[in-house]
């Protein structure tokens, strides 16, 4: 039997800063709704297996994979759930259809940042209890630390970083999803509020709500359910240090073992073969260290690269066409969900406005933010080759 | 196996001498959690002193918690229904220990009460209280008792608990 | 689908409060693994980690906490959970790692520091409640399973009493375990007289929180058998979820987890679970569960389980030994490692290196099997010699 997997199906709902009138589980149960139509899935019993994405105390229930499986139809079926991001999630279901015991998988990942009133301080309670947690300061300090090396080290200007804002707030103008379009300017975004300097406000993706659904299928079921599969052709995933003390702050370690994995995988040569990017940017100076370290671009070109225009819709590598977290909002661990979602829509040419003129082949990168060291990058294709 | 097995017991001995290096730490994580369509109405009839619950057409089947989809059929086929503030008891335990694990002398008594007009007989849990401990049993018919109209704040504590009937 | 063998286990010693914090815990364990197999980091090929709530730690993200003490340096690291399924789930979750063709070799890490929840871990307990219409009651874990325990004697007309042997059995094993926290000689009268925590649910029918980790090695076909000479293959694995409405259910009878387990007899090929598995390692964190999970599994007829232990079939030196391990009434409850122990007893019960715990009448076939959530999950795994 092949090892091809797809996605053959996607089902969202709106991205939203708020979602006071609906609960969690009746958000997701309307994104799985839609996804299982998208897919053209007679039922929902025909899905094997589900996979979750979450963290307790983002949800603020302890062992929160006990409340998924109602709202996916998945009752009585193999569900469970990791923390992770929802690439990760895509990369686990595809595990499952390659050991050949289901046909069908699940993935779902949600954002109900709204009910979380102290962000930062669950995320403060993700450092080390003993050497880093009591010094008490917001954690997000950690990216004005990084961007501080990156800047020092690849002689990226901030200038070329604020551009990244710039650039993705405004291809978030042309995406009906995004929660935070916006024509601005280099300028502009050098002048917003510091909030940990060098980093700014304009410069930080702020959070939003939403559900995001897909289902992944086998190459036979695939080809049955849809007539535009997106193969997954390659999976990646690392984790540096987690150790603040001895974590590479230089490049992003887990981004660049994940897009090495991804590409051997997918028998990708050259990382230029590849039409377009969507790439975690919920730092600004994130999407630059990032296309750096999967290797498209050399230790301090990307910034050059983004001023060239290269990184522009109608550049020579697309980035963040979909708008990114700056542009669409940061969805905690539902954030690779966008981009994922952007892959499915240009792979199918549903882009509509934003449709890139060459959309062959893609890869997304997911880290899962302050203070993590972990990413995922997968690629993907219109076409088996 | 069995070789160099490691892990180091701390003694209650070397807390009391206070030889034990710990750290302090609170989450401080706060939620205003959205009760959204179907468990927002059951919590608006609490304060009303009234139980929803909801009919799936398809699966032919009331049930309470209320939802605004059916987990079974994945279908919004769904009919509220106003069930009655009666049921019975399908399980309970007396409990002696709090949840900080310190120890109570007259026990809670947590139950899954089965409300009258579900089907199949399903609830949801609660306390029940102004019963004898030891009468309490499997089977035995209970009502809700409400607090006063004014203190109801839309919560499952509206129902203060339930006793026999 | 490629073969999957695991080739080492390593364990700490389950405690009631370690001076080690939960990486030095996670480290100990994933290096008496590795130690145990001859192996270093640089022969695995990815890391999977179980933990079940973040509560007890009290580390948010607790597996990106963890991952460099488990191994995942540089490495594919994910955490998965089901709750107190997890110790059963991770090596699942390992399984498919290794059974997609993706890697070769897999370490599997559960930790669990229960102690660091201060006053006690109970109060993380009361977090896993329905946020809007269960924790303004302030429940606790007792409640519920209680009230499962209780439907449970009441569907089939049984005793506490009855239910105390699975107590005394288990603890007497445990005392053969080296890391057992919980090892001791009772009686059933001590069982049924011990403190009434929350009725049916006696003292000594209740596992202890602990802190500890737990470590396996899984390799495929061709690694696994460059590794050791005796690797202990998965045959079978299963999981499945209920629904979150647990009182919309009949606890009476776990049927989640039949489902799983009637997955990994499927994949396994097992047609008479009854005869052909020789060893079983349900969960135990209560008494009754080993007995409503050796119905769930199929090995004993609804109502029917009680006798095992009361007849002395499922003894050490019976016809299908049950817990030989101690289970998590002797041994101890770190929840995920908990699961993850039973899948390490399995292992070396196989191979004939349980010491004096050693199953008589070289054992071929065993299963492990967890659960948790809100008395809603079961993941099974199903191993063997050849």
């Amino acid at each position: 039997m092949s090892k091809n997997v797809a996605i053959v199906g996607v089902g969202f709902t709106q991205p939203q800063l708020k979602t006071v009138q609906v609960s969690y589980k009746e958000m997701v149960y309307e994104a799985a709704v839609k996804a299982y139509d998208n897919a053209h899935l007679a039922s929902h019993k025909d899905i094997d297996g589900f996979v979750g994405c979450a963290e307790d105390l983002i949800e603020g229930t302890s062992i929160f994979d006990e409340y998924t499986p109602d709202q996916l139809g998945a009752v009585q079926k193999p569900v469970h759930t990791i923390s992770g991001d929802l690439l990760h999630g895509l990369l686990v279901a595809t595990m499952k259809i390659k050991t050949g015991i289901m046909d069908i998988v699940v993935v779902e990942a949600h954002s109900k940042a709204s009910n979380l009133k102290t962000y930062y301080h669950v995320t403060n309670y993700a450092l080390d209890p003993t050497w880093n947690r009591p010094l008490n300061v917001n954690p997000y300090y950690l990216a004005g630390l990084e961007k501080n090396y990156f800047m020092h080290h690849t002689k990226t200007t901030l200038e070329q970083i604020a551009g990244v804002v710039v650039k993705n707030k405004k291809n978030a103008l042309q995406n009906d999803l995004a929660v935070f379009p916006e024509q601005t300017t280099v300028e502009k975004v050098l002048q917003s509020k510091p909030n940990f300097t060098p980093q700014t406000e304009a410069e930080t993706a702020k959070q939003a709500d939403g559900a995001f659904v897909f289902v992944l299928a086998n190459e036979e079921t695939a080809k049955k359910l849809s007539k535009k599969p997106v193969w997954i052709t390659g999976m990646g995933w690392a984790s540096d240090s987690p150790t603040l003390e001895t974590r590479n702050w230089d490049e992003a370690l887990y981004a660049k073992t994940s897009a090495h994995m991804a590409l051997k995988q997918a028998h990708i040569k050259n990382i230029k073969e590849i039409d377009f990017f969507e790439i975690d940017d919920r730092f600004a100076y994130k999407e630059l260290q990032h296309l750096e370290s999967i290797g498209l671009y050399g230790k301090g070109k990307a910034g050059q690269a983004l001023q060239n225009g290269d990184l522009n819709k109608d550049g020579k590598t697309p980035t963040n066409v979909s708008g990114g977290m700056l542009g669409c909002g940061s969805l905690l661990e539902a954030a690779g969900a966008i981009r994922a979602l952007e892959v499915v829509k240009q792979l199918r040419g549903e882009a509509g406005q934003r449709q890139l003129s060459k959309a062959n082949t893609a890869l997304a990168l997911s880290w899962r933010g302050i203070p993590t060291t972990s990413g995922a990058v997968l690629t993907f294709s219109r076409s088996l080759s | 196996m069995h070789k160099d097995l490691r892990g180091t017991h701390l003694s209650k001995k070397a807390f009391d001498n206070n030889e034990i290096s710990t750290t302090l730490g609170d989450p401080h994580a706060y939620y205003e959690w959205d009760t959204g369509m179907g468990i927002g109405r059951f919590l608006q009839g609490l304060k009303e002193g009234r139980i929803w619950g909801t009919h799936c057409d398809t699966c032919k089947r009331t049930v309470t918690p209320p939802r605004v989809f059916c987990e079974l059929c994945f279908s919004k086929n769904i009919t509220w229904r106003e069930l009655k503030t009666t049921g019975t008891v399908n399980t309970f335990s007396l409990c002696y220990v709090n949840w900080d694990a310190t120890l109570i002398k007259e026990p809670h008594i947590s139950a899954v009460i089965e409300v009258d007009g579900t089907s199949p007989r399903v609830g949801f849990l609660h306390l029940l209280n102004e019963v004898d401990p030891q009468k309490v049993c499997i089977g035995m018919k209970v009502e809700a008792v409400f607090k006063d109209e004014k203190e109801r704040m839309g919560d499952i504590t509206d129902i203060k608990y339930w006793r026999p009937l | 689908m490629s073969k999957v063998g695991i080739v080492s286990a390593g364990m700490t010693k389950f405690i009631r409060r370690a001076q080690e914090t939960p990486k030095e815990l996670a480290f100990e364990a994933a290096k008496a693994a590795l130690d145990a197999a001859g192996m270093t980091l640089d022969d695995i090929d990815c890391v999977i980690h179980g933990t079940a709530p973040e509560a007890f730690d009290g580390i948010h993200m607790k597996g990106e906490y963890l991952s460099d003490a488990s191994g995942g340096w540089n490495k594919p690291y994910i955490r998965c959970y089901v709750g107190g399924g997890t110790g059963v789930f991770a090596p699942i979750h390992g399984w498919l790692h290794i059974a997609s063709g993706m890697f070769e070799t897999a370490l599997v890490v559960c930790e669990e520091k229960m102690s660091s929840c201060q006053p006690h871990p109970q109060g993380a307990f009361l977090t896993i409640f329905d946020n809007l219409i269960e924790r303004p009651l302030k429940p606790n874990l007792l409640w519920i399973f209680a009230m499962e325990m209780n439907r449970y004697m009441n569907t089939y007309g049984i005793s506490v009493r009855d239910i105390a042997h699975v107590s005394v059995k288990n603890k007497a094993n445990a005392l053969l375990h080296p890391a057992a926290q919980l090892g001791a000689e009772v009686t059933v009268d001590d069982v049924v007289n011990s403190p009434i925590m929350a009725w049916p649910v006696h003292r000594l029918m209740v596992s202890p929180p602990s802190d500890g980790a737990c470590a396996v090695v899984l390799a495929s076909e061709k690694k696994a058998k460059k590794i050791t000479n005796k690797p202990v293959w998965i045959k079978g694995v299963g999981w499945n979820l209920d629904t979150s409405y647990w009182t919309n259910r009949d606890l009476a009878y776990p049927e989640y987890v039949e489902k799983a387990a009637r997955m990994a007899y499927d994949m396994a090929g097992i047609r008479e679970p009854r005869k052909e598995i020789n060893i079983v390692e349900p969960y135990d964190p209560f008494a009754y569960k080993e007995l409503h999970h050796l119905e769930g599994l199929l090995l004993a007829d609804r109502g029917k389980a009680p006798e095992l232990a009361i007849q002395g079939i499922s003894a050490r030196t019976g016809n299908m030994p049950v817990c030989p391990s101690g289970g998590l009434l002797g041994v101890g409850n770190p929840i995920a490692a908990a699961g993850l122990m039973k899948v390490c007893e399995l292992f070396w019960q196989l191979r004939e290196e349980a010491g004096a715990r050693q199953v008589p009448g070289l054992p071929k076939t065993g299963l492990a099997q967890a659960w948790g959530d809100l008395m809603q999950v079961g993941t099974v795994i199903v191993v063997g010699r050849d």
